[in-house]
């Protein structure tokens, strides 16, 4: 198991600070969620966590040491990230792309080692996107192509997973797949997952861990059923709303405020 | 079936992975190279059956005919095929750095680059009388260090905490157009029958090469060529973008630098005896990726072999079609090349 923290974390774009001083824990073995109005920082916390961003001040420590010392290759071997949307090289098949994800245990002389083909055969199995393996991944549709690309991640074979609204663009129906897949993944192999979500019912309903940003720094984290209650959707989103339990998962549902067509008998 | 054959030694010390599409590819095209080749070497003025041809590279022939192949055809075919292949691989390295198929050597100020060198040499080493006052033979020198010198200038001013794939092309292309205007005034300024020269070098042509040339230009393509397949796998993870890239720890900025030297010098060289022949270097991987796929193991040999094929061809045509009239190599890949961009403009 790989361990994954941020030690004073401070992240800005030019003059403008994003992040300030962040102290984050990211429980092993989870699904964390990281939550928050637009331009709040998650995903770019979630950069630099990958270290596509370097910090102004402190940084990302993984396994006690930090990754900015670490080796690129040892850091992609423990951890690995699925940015948000990701361009697809054209004629680019779906073997190909998911071969990419065993780039750092690769050398020029061992480009495809038993262990190489074994963590593709697993990944394309995990996905199940066996069937398409030899398809070009441009013409595939949304849901199978996200699926490829976290199927590259997959053979990346490691312990954590990043991903950046892995369920942008996508449909409800593969956006159901997409995290329940992810689920499956934290519960068979017990990975730490973690990715910025939009949806709070979706959060709330697949995270373990919620951790919801705001001014530069965190606002609450924890649990979603202790975490997400109206006041929390009121100060992060500057929204009014119902917070009710999910008739199905029991997990905390969130129904905004707002306009729209009222149906409803008003009682009284 | 499995279209893909894996190559394993013992205890997997050393191990490949091939693509069966690919090696059929490769062998076609090899063998289209080689017939065309021949071909080239028989069609000319003077018609020598393929037959004389062969008896001839194998030693045994005399007279003329010995002559016209072995002085004149052999080395300039020679060197269309290999100007074609550093093209078509500079523009294939280009493309999968820049991820756009609209990148190529010309089109990023390499070849302006050196254009310019070319007319501030001939300009700057004629007398009174118009003639070069150092050998003709350091100019293909100047057009490789002009070419060189651009490439490192784009790479240098696009840098700014590391280059993106957008600021270079942007920065190629405003070079390229300054490269451009300053070889026209060299060419107003300069003595008029060294402009005759230097258009012929700036349309691109493998007339008048030699076997002095040939034996530069052959080892300096195949040496960069193979250290163009040693980093294929490294263009393949920087195509995913910057984000993925790094994130299965690749090494982008410098990765990106050793693309842009590889790249550059392949078509510094490539210019440096055979000028300005345009679009190879967009034509030729944009067609390799079509037959093969995205993959730069297999996209960098088959980029050469259709890179090759262009260029000799052109030549070619350019040597028969208009007898007794030379037309420049560079013309005919123009004349594909330039509606071939528009069609990929359009297309995009």
């Amino acid at each position: 198991m790989s361990s994954l923290q941020t030690k004073d974390l401070t992240l800005a774009y030019g003059e403008n600070t994003i992040i300030n001083s962040l102290d984050i824990d990211i429980p092993e073995g989870e699904v964390t969620v990281l939550v928050g109005g637009n331009g709040c920082g998650k995903s770019t916390l979630l950069r630099s966590m990958a270290r596509l961003l370097k910090p102004q001040e402190g940084g990302v420590i993984l396994d006690g040491e930090a990754i900015a010392k670490l080796s690129t290759k040892d850091v992609a071997q423990k951890m690995a990230i699925l940015p948000q949307s990701p361009v697809t090289p054209e004629g680019l098949t779906v073997l190909q792309l998911v071969k990419q994800g065993r780039y750092p245990y690769q050398s020029w002389f061992k480009q495809w080692s038993k262990e190489d083909e074994e963590a593709v055969e697993s990944a394309l199995e995990a996905t199940n996107m066996q069937e398409f393996k030899e398809r070009s991944v441009d013409s595939l549709s949304g849901g199978q192509r996200q699926r490829a690309w976290i199927a590259m991640t997959l053979a990346q074979d490691t312990d954590i997973i990043l991903l950046d609204e892995p369920t942008t663009y996508l449909d409800m129906t593969y956006q159901i797949e997409i995290l329940d897949l992810l689920f499956e993944l934290n519960e068979r192999d017990g990975r730490t997952v973690v990715m910025v979500l939009h949806d709070l019912n979706l959060a709330a309903r697949y995270a373990h861990h919620i951790v919801a940003l705001k001014d530069q720094s965190i606002y609450a984290q924890g649990r979603p059923e202790h975490v997400v209650t109206c006041q929390f959707v009121r100060d992060v989103f500057q929204m009014n709303c119902n917070v009710t339990s999910d008739p199905i998962f029991g997990t905390p549902m969130c129904i905004p405020h707002g306009r729209g067509r009222c149906i409803l008998q008003q009682s009284g | 079936m499995s279209k893909y054959i894996p190559f394993r030694t013992k205890r997997d010390r050393i191990s490949f992975f091939f693509d069966k599409k690919s090696i059929k590819y490769t062998s076609i095209l090899i063998i289209v190279t080689l017939l065309l080749c021949l071909a080239s070497t028989s069609l000319g003025q003077v018609l020598i059956s393929p037959l004389e041809v062969i008896q001839i590279l194998l030693g045994s022939g005399e007279g003329g005919n010995a002559y016209i192949v072995e002085i004149l055809r052999l080395p300039r075919i020679l060197i269309a095929l290999f100007v074609g292949i550093g093209l078509a691989v500079s523009g294939a390295i280009l493309q999968g750095m820049i991820r756009n198929p609209l990148a190529s050597p010309d089109i990023i100020g390499i070849t302006s680059g050196g254009s310019v060198a070319v007319v501030t040499f001939l300009t700057i080493f004629s007398n009174e009388n118009d003639a070069l006052t150092v050998s003709i033979h350091w100019q293909p020198v100047a057009a490789f260090i002009g070419a060189m010198v651009i490439g490192l200038i784009v790479y240098v001013l696009s840098l700014k905490s590391g280059t993106t794939p957008i600021r270079l092309v942007l920065i190629g292309i405003g070079l390229a157009t300054l490269m451009d205007a300053l070889t026209n005034l060299f060419m107003i300024l300069g003595p008029i029958y060294r402009a005759a020269d230097a258009n012929l070098w700036l349309t691109g042509s493998v007339y008048g090469t030699n076997w002095d040339q040939v034996k530069v230009i052959i080892p300096a393509i195949v040496g960069l060529i193979i250290l163009a397949l040693l980093i294929a796998r490294r263009i393949n993870v920087q195509e995913l973008g910057d984000e993925l890239a790094s994130g299965v720890g690749s090494h982008i900025q410098r990765d990106r630098l050793l693309f842009i030297v590889v790249s550059t010098a392949l078509a510094g060289v490539s210019v440096s005896v055979a000028g300005g022949i345009g679009f190879v270097g967009l034509m030729a991987p944009h067609i390799a990726r079509r037959l093969v796929g995205a993959s730069y193991g297999a996209l960098i040999p088959i980029s050469a072999l259709i890179g090759g094929i262009l260029v000799v061809g052109a030549d070619l045509i350019g040597r028969t079609l208009f007898l007794p009239i030379e037309v420049p190599a560079g013309v005919f890949t123009a004349t594909i090349g330039a509606p071939y961009f528009i069609y990929l403009l359009f297309k995009k």
